[in-house]
């Protein structure tokens, strides 16, 4: 009933200008005398005065070494957690608590609507030919508006997308490691993988990197096109994994197989696997095409090489992956 | 500490030829209680749903320990891997079952069927930045950048807290279970010495910015954004919104 | 003095009657209402941390040698980005506090954000004439996660690399057009130009956050200039707003949230680390780590990738949908396009077009509370499934039954949590208290 009342007079008395001689009635409810929370909002904000001081020092001393981010977070912290506190306790406690009503906007207004209306259709009266100008008008801004994009183009080449295929392998291509040292073939064992790069080329292309690993000869069931790919059981994979593009970094090498899974190449994103032995295939996980395969080939100093390209394009898929 | 001082004993112990042939055939006899049933007589193997039965009737599968060398030996038994339950499980690291002593007998006896020794890791001769480099090529698809393990469909490459330097190097050399192996033309011995210099650095990582959440990276800070920050928000919010005497 | 200040302002623009009509705003009280207010706050924060790290960060690919305090780094060549948030984080006082700082509140935007869009959603505060408020608030939250994902990536490490690459895989698997459309954002195939970081960076630190701050001022200017709904209770009707008026009430309520705020993020900018980007190393499209997420407002991303069975879908040689299209591109669009299309179903299937300024509570709306509840859980367990390899680390689950249960769930969880939730509803209108709001949906 109080704030009914209340709300009657704010409403009642909200317009008009009162002269500075005559008592003015009160536009908030006084609000009755809290001492000692004044004492609790003053000693909350003393408080954060000190938090915040700190801080300045904090930084300035050098010697603190990896504490002084969590002193300073403290600080700074600490500082605003006070106030906080403070400003709740105005909000709670200091503050005239009122509750006052309001129209909520009348929710449209129609006459309005229809002169706007007319507005814009009074404003139109002396055309004549208004769909000619409505027509070429939409024609001049549409040719424009293509105009102002077309610039846009230069951001990549997305009419020529063969360069997805494009990588720097091809028949004779030395492998070499991290370091560019070549890849002697007896450096890769039975059960160990490597990351080979091409010699010369930026190792960071998603056509780049390899996986390789050996299977004994008599695990390889490779397809027969691809019969002389595997020197002496050693296999090349591209590291890039069909399904997203992360580098297969995990290689499952069984020590004691018959109690353990078979050898597979996964990727630690969403774990596709992938099957060395079988030129590729997907073993578990989302991808939609088998792991491209490189053919190797061992030269006159034992190295390894690039014997062609890859069986397919490496890195994800898109629209043309399966083109010809 | 314990594992130095047992190698520094064992290398005594072989000093006296006669305490090493005791030692041998201490291990021999432990060998034939506890592991022949999964790795067979003389240590040749075992195949599955072979005839092959040990103490207690077990019928296993298991490798064949000739040529192993000690270093193999010592890994599994320190770490707790062997013996192994059930033949297809995952060794997964244990407070070891066999005394220390006896650790030292079995990898004797199964050193002198032939193999590498037990390597010496020297993580000071190391090369952090090396090891870094190293170490994200090598292991970190599958015991993740801060060595807290992970998954590969098929095991459980573990957390790398609790191994010491010399298993380190052990498991590196033998590519326990699924993991792949890198012999010394792969990884040379300063090689490994760089990478378990990185690893040791994992144990206590530089958290520059408190408290670590576990080092895997969002999920824990998902968690810390919703249950911590998110809760005292909304309490936050609640104790705001809330007014007197309503 | 006050009288003094007001009466310059005054002067010089007149806006004496509409400050005090705005001091005396009538805000209606409830807890829930201050859950947007999280999230500007945290925008706040956002901003002005941000400007902070525009002044140390250097958004370049060019290489050059790490020189700085974490010894595993020194002399390897990283990019100059990296290195500059490296620098920022170890050689600039107050620095990891202020980049924490900022990567703790964006995730707490998210959250609140989305603990937000679940009260609106619930309380049916987005029908006419809110409907606009609506839309443009699920547009700021694409462009929230969008900013959030785009702000972790421009520093080229390893974890936010190897999102990047998913991204563009993502994006390579559209329809058709999808190499094209990649070609054209990296400049050319994955790692891109050095122009990409530029775009990624400009379109972090400018354009989303200017088109934040516009849809930000609609926002909020059309929630006052249509007044803040209310739920119904005694005096508060369609036609009348009950609450505290702005000054003094509500000024220190909003300032103590803010303040709050504030707090809770500086806390956990200085004590619990976040993206130790050092730990991670710099990126290389030849390197991965086990462990990868995304933050985790991009988690539901990273469980539709997982969850889909190994398919490409192609014709003869043309690949028409590449595997990660349907977790990565449909599931997100299918979910945006549910809440935009939201309001207009929902006015369609009840028939209501009125306009509502009173809220309703959930129970009062079974078929939307419902409808809500089933996409929401549909939502959650595709994000948890995307956090099952560190289940299977932390609880031995194996991780192709994770997969197998969430791909189940994913079709079964949101019937019967539609069918519960709407069967809860019922249960506790017909409750002691029954129903009392004023406005209830017709229900077919």
């Amino acid at each position: 009933m109080i704030d009914r009342l209340i709300a009657f007079l704010v409403l009642l008395f909200a317009r008009g200008k009162r002269r500075r001689t005559e008592p003015l009635d009160r536009l908030v409810p006084e609000a009755p005398a809290q001492r000692p929370w004044e004492l609790v909002a003053a000693a909350l904000l003393f408080l954060a005065m000190l938090s915040a001081a700190a801080f300045v020092p904090i930084y300035a001393i050098d010697s603190l070494g990896h504490i002084q981010t969590q002193l300073l977070g403290l600080s700074l912290g600490l500082a605003f957690a006070f106030v906080a506190a403070a400003c709740v306790v105005f909000a709670k406690r200091l503050v005239p608590q009122e509750t006052v009503v309001e129209p909520y906007p009348a929710p449209e207004t129609e006459h309005e609507q229809e002169r706007l209306g007319e507005l814009v259709a009074e404003s139109g009266d002396g055309l004549t030919r208004k769909r000619l100008l409505k027509f070429a008008g939409a024609g001049a801004g549409a040719a424009l508006g293509a105009a102002l994009l077309t610039p846009a183009a230069s951001l990549g080449p997305f009419i020529d997308v063969a360069q997805l295929r494009k990588t720097a392998w091809r028949r004779g291509v030395r492998l070499v490691d991290d370091f560019g040292d070549p890849i002697p073939a007896k450096r890769v064992h039975v059960g160990s993988f490597l990351t080979a790069y091409p010699e010369g080329a930026d190792h960071d292309a998603l056509g780049s990197p390899l996986v390789v690993v050996r299977l004994r000869i008599q695990d390889l069931q490779l397809p027969e096109a691809r019969a002389g790919w595997a020197p002496g059981g050693i296999v090349a994979y591209s590291k890039i994994c069909t399904h997203a593009g992360c580098a297969i970094a995990l290689y499952r090498a069984p020590l004691f197989e018959p109690t353990s899974s078979r050898p597979a190449l996964v990727c630690p994103c969403h774990y596709s696997t992938f099957d060395p032995a079988a030129g590729g295939k997907v073993l578990f996980g989302p991808a939609g095409r088998n792991l491209p395969q490189l053919p190797l080939e061992i030269d006159g100093e034992g190295n390894l090489h690039a014997a062609g390209t890859f069986s397919g394009p490496p890195g994800p898929s898109w629209w043309g992956v399966r083109f010809r | 500490m314990l594992k130095r001082f047992s190698v520094v004993v064992a290398a005594l112990a072989l000093c006296a030829p006669g305490a090493h042939a005791d030692l041998i055939s201490r291990g021999r006899s432990l060998y034939q209680q506890g592991c022949i049933s999964c790795h067979g007589l003389s240590a040749r193997g075992v195949q599955p749903y072979g005839h092959a039965r040990g103490a207690g009737g077990v019928r296993g599968a298991g490798p064949s320990l000739v040529g192993v060398g000690a270093l193999a030996a010592d890994l599994y038994l320190s770490a707790g891997y062997m013996p192994l339950r059930n033949a297809r499980q995952q060794p997964v690291r244990h407070q070891p079952l066999y005394s220390a002593d006896d650790i030292r007998a079995l990898v004797a006896y199964i050193g002198s069927l032939g193999g590498p020794p037990i390597p010496h890791a020297h993580p000071e001769r190391g090369s952090l930045p090396q090891g870094l480099r190293l170490y994200t090529e090598n292991c970190a698809g599958c015991h993740q950048m801060d060595a807290q393990g992970g998954l590969v469909i098929g095991a459980l490459p573990p957390p790398l807290q609790s191994a010491s330097p010399t298993q380190i190097a052990e498991a590196v050399r033998v590519g326990p279970y699924l993991m792949p192996r890198f012999p010394k033309d792969v990884l040379s011995d300063r090689q490994l010495d760089s990478i378990i210099a990185y690893v040791e650095l994992t144990k206590h990582p530089v958290d520059r910015g408190g408290w670590g959440i576990g080092h895997i990276g969002a999920i824990p800070e998902g968690l810390v954004a919703w249950l911590l920050a998110g809760t005292v928000l909304v309490v936050l919010a609640r104790i705001i919104g809330e007014r007197r005497g309503e | 003095m006050i009288r003094r200040l007001v009466r310059y302002l005054d002067q010089r623009s007149g806006t004496a009657p509409l400050l005090r009509r705005a001091l005396r705003y009538v805000f209606p009280d409830h807890w829930s209402f201050l859950l947007g207010e999280i999230a500007l706050y945290c925008f706040v924060i956002l901003v002005a941390t941000g400007i902070y790290l525009t002044l140390f960060f250097d958004p370049s690919t060019a290489k050059t040698v790490y020189h700085g305090s974490y010894a595993p780094l020194h002399g390897v060549t990283v990019s100059q980005a990296y290195r500059s948030a490296v620098d920022l984080s170890f050689h600039t006082k107050a620095g990891l506090l202020m980049r924490q700082t900022h990567h703790w509140a964006a995730d707490v935007f998210l959250v609140a954000i989305v603990l937000h869009l679940m009260r609106v959603f619930f309380t049916g505060a987005f029908r006419k004439p809110r409907d606009l408020v609506w839309y443009v608030g699920v547009a700021m939250l694409m462009l929230a996660i969008l900013e959030g994902f785009l702000g972790y990536s421009i520093v080229d490490d390893l974890l936010s690399g190897m999102g990047l690459a998913i991204a563009y895989s993502v994006v390579m698997s559209l329809p058709v057009v999808g190499a094209n459309i990649a070609l054209l954002l990296w400049g050319s195939p994955f790692p891109g130009t050095s122009g990409f970081e530029s775009r990624m960076y400009i379109a972090h630190v400018f354009v989303f956050p200017v088109l934040l701050v516009i849809l930000i001022t609609v926002h909020i200017l059309s929630i006052a200039a249509r007044h803040h709904t209310q739920f119904p209770g005694r005096g508060k009707t369609e036609g009348h707003v009950v609450g505290t008026p702005t000054f003094p009430g509500y000024v220190p309520r909003t300032l103590g949230l803010a303040f709050g705020v504030a707090a809770v993020l500086f806390l956990l900018g200085g004590l619990v680390q976040i993206n130790p980007i050092w730990q991670w190393g710099p990126f290389e499209t030849a390197q991965a780590t086990n462990g990868a997420q995304p933050d985790w407002y991009l988690g539901w991303l990273i469980g539709g990738l997982r969850l889909m069975p190994g398919f490409d879908v192609s014709v003869g040689q043309y690949t028409l949908v590449p595997n990660p299209f349907w977790g990565g591109a449909l599931f997100p669009l299918v979910v945006f396009a549910f809440l935009f299309a939201w309001p207009t179903i929902e006015s369609r299937v009840t028939g209501d077009t009125d306009f509502h300024n009173l809220l309703d509570r959930p129970r009062d709306a079974p078929w939307r509370t419902a409808v809500g509840a089933a996409v929401f859980s549909w939502v959650a367990i595709v994000f948890f499934a995307g956090a099952s390899d560190r289940v299977f680390v932390w609880l031995k689950i194996s991780y192709s039954g994770q997969i197998w249960f969430f791909r189940g769930a994913a079709f079964v969880a949101p019937v019967v949590v539609f069918l519960f939730v709407r069967e809860l509803c019922e249960e506790l209108r017909e409750g002691p208290q029954g129903s009392q709001g004023r406005v209830r949906i017709v229900e077919k």
